[in-house]
């Protein structure tokens, strides 16, 4: 936005023909130049600096009490394991080449569960926020079910389905369907009505209105929504596979976990449970953080003056 | 008690107008019975001329342009325009998860242009807003004046007969709403399109019209109208202007006091 001829004196004298093209032209170009914001992203650097060394004290932090806590010896070490016996129990994993196995049993299941749920919940979400009759029949009962834990699904689908992985999917799906549709529902709620009423005037009405303005105007919330179904989809994969035992099912981080527990191996469980964790924040850092980080910029959400 | 967009045959229209609103009433339901916002209304706007509707809060011009638009229906009279009309609003109401060029290829897509032609008719339509080059800013990062340029561009894009413009520079700083004025005038003879213009800015209504409509408030009544012989291209600070701003501003402030005398 370099303008060449800016500067043109405004407050000179106008005569009738001074609106002539060159004139304003150079005028307007004058004031782009001075009205516009220029963002950029922060560099390298700064972003370590303020992204990344926080949450890398907060963990040094955390291992640290935890050792002080095991030389102080203020419980039995079969309850409270110290860090370098769970390192051990990593490596010893690693190296029996079973580590990524159980994490990719789980996640692997988790993902294909959440996916399903997110074919499911769109256009369920979609009906509810749309179609007033289904709302109203419905949306209760949508926004109910994000409060009913889906560890209470796991004891009905073991019954309807057996001890095998569509039990597995199904409580995935009751877990993270409602928080989809949830999200969507919430996020074509807040769409300014200032966008419908621009895309009517556009021709943008129906399916089209619905394709064009109300889903991408929609998206911030939608995106939220599929991250909290995420967070849920994982959450109740892993209550059904501590609860479900069977050879059929394989050796998921929860079925790990419960082995830990009945093998009386702290450092097993303590395991069990980082890994869970870790594969929680990493699929929502790899994934769907920068995502939606992607959509507020690219709308100037983000933007700090 | 219906609106009807007439089809222009083979682009051909004969019509001698471009809005025509006959007796056009507008009632909502309100506590305490019912609240009559238009009464009686009726105008015409000519193929290529530029009118502005005046008046004081609660007159209804908002409603009655929404109304030509097709936004909501009338409860009573015809409203008959020339194909659907564009509309711009206070806001730029620009799409921010498109850029400032697709936003104008979103209107052109809609009304079927064909996709290999948007881009080059994007390009054009920008650079008759005098923001070539914009194709690929997002919204955020363009200047207030800059966003009403390209809501023009994309309502230029629909390219209807008629523009309906509802206060679009009321948000902007004198500064670039007086540029804008300018811009406006140029654009207007350079596509002959007609424009129906709302504000209740009296010498903004002088500085762009070649007719005013001044609206009575609660009911909207047309109050009395003004043919504006000042040549273009003027000037917000012309004499002329000034001179028919403040008669009309003596009728307007007369209206309102009206008002007060209950």
């Amino acid at each position: 936005m370099v303008s060449t001829e800016t500067e043109q004196n405004p407050g000179a004298k106008p005569g009738p023909a001074a609106a002539d093209t060159g004139d304003l032209a150079g005028l307007e170009a004058g004031l782009d130049a001075l009205e516009t914001r220029h963002t950029g992203r922060p560099p390298l650097s700064q972003t370590l600096v303020q992204k990344v060394l926080p949450p890398a004290t907060a963990i040094v932090l955390v291992l640290v009490v935890w050792q002080l806590l095991v030389w102080a010896k203020v419980t039995d070490s079969y309850k409270l394991p110290a860090p370098s016996s769970v390192w051990s129990e990593v490596e010893d994993s690693w190296t029996r080449g079973t580590l990524l196995g159980f994490i990719w049993t789980s996640v692997s299941r988790g993902l294909l569960g959440f996916l399903l749920a997110l074919v499911i919940g769109t256009p369920l979400g979609l009906l509810v926020a749309r179609v007033k009759f289904v709302r109203a029949a419905i949306g209760p009962i949508l926004s109910g079910l994000q409060s009913l834990p889906s560890v209470a699904w796991v004891p009905p689908a073991v019954i309807w389905l057996g001890l095998n992985d569509s039990m597995m999917y199904a409580v995935i799906l009751l877990g993270a369907v409602p928080s989809i549709a949830n999200g969507l529902v919430s996020g074509i709620d807040q769409v300014p009505p200032l966008f419908l009423r621009a895309g009517r005037t556009l021709g943008a009405t129906g399916l089209r209105g619905t394709w064009h303005i109300v889903m991408p105007a929609a998206l911030p919330g939608y995106l939220a929504g599929l991250k909290q179904g995420w967070a849920f989809s994982w959450r109740s994969l892993m209550a059904a596979e501590i609860i479900a035992q069977s050879p059929d099912l394989g050796m998921g981080l929860g079925q790990l976990l419960e082995a830990g527990r009945t093998n009386s191996s702290m450092s097993q469980v303590f395991l069990a449970i980082l890994l869970i964790l870790i594969v929680g924040i990493a699929i929502d850092l790899l994934i769907f953080s920068p995502l939606e980080r992607w959509v507020l910029r690219s709308r100037g959400l983000l933007v700090k003056n | 008690m219906a609106t009807t967009i007439a089809k222009a045959a083979d682009g051909v229209d004969a019509r001698d107008y471009a809005a025509r609103i006959t007796h056009v009433s507008k009632s909502f339901d309100a506590p305490g019975g019912r609240n009559t916002v238009l009464d009686d209304i009726t105008l015409d706007v000519a193929p290529g001329e530029f009118v502005t509707l005046l008046g004081a809060s609660g007159c209804g011009k908002s409603t009655l342009l929404n109304l030509v638009a097709g936004l909501d229906l009338p409860t009573a009279g015809t409203i008959s325009t020339q194909g659907r009309p564009a509309l711009m609003f206070q806001e730029h109401a620009l799409f921010p998860w498109l850029t400032a060029g697709k936003n104008i290829e979103l209107a052109l897509k809609l009304r079927g242009v064909p996709k290999a032609g948007r881009r080059q008719a994007a390009e054009e339509l920008l650079e008759l807003v005098r923001l070539a080059g914009a194709h690929g800013k997002r919204v955020h990062e363009l200047s207030g004046g800059m966003r009403q340029r390209v809501a023009l561009a994309r309502a230029l894009a629909q390219d209807s007969r008629l523009l309906l413009m509802d206060e679009p520079f009321a948000a902007l700083d004198a500064i670039t709403r007086d540029v804008l004025h300018d811009e406006l005038t140029r654009i207007w003879r350079e596509t002959q399109v007609s424009v129906l213009f709302v504000t209740h800015n009296v010498r903004e209504a002088v500085r762009l019209a070649q007719r005013v409509v001044l609206l009575s408030s609660r009911p909207g009544r047309v109050a009395r109208e003004w043919t504006v012989d000042i040549a273009q291209p003027r000037r917000i600070e012309d004499a002329a202007v000034a001179e028919l701003s403040v008669e009309i501003t003596e009728q307007l402030r007369g209206e309102i006091r009206r008002h007060g005398q209950h």
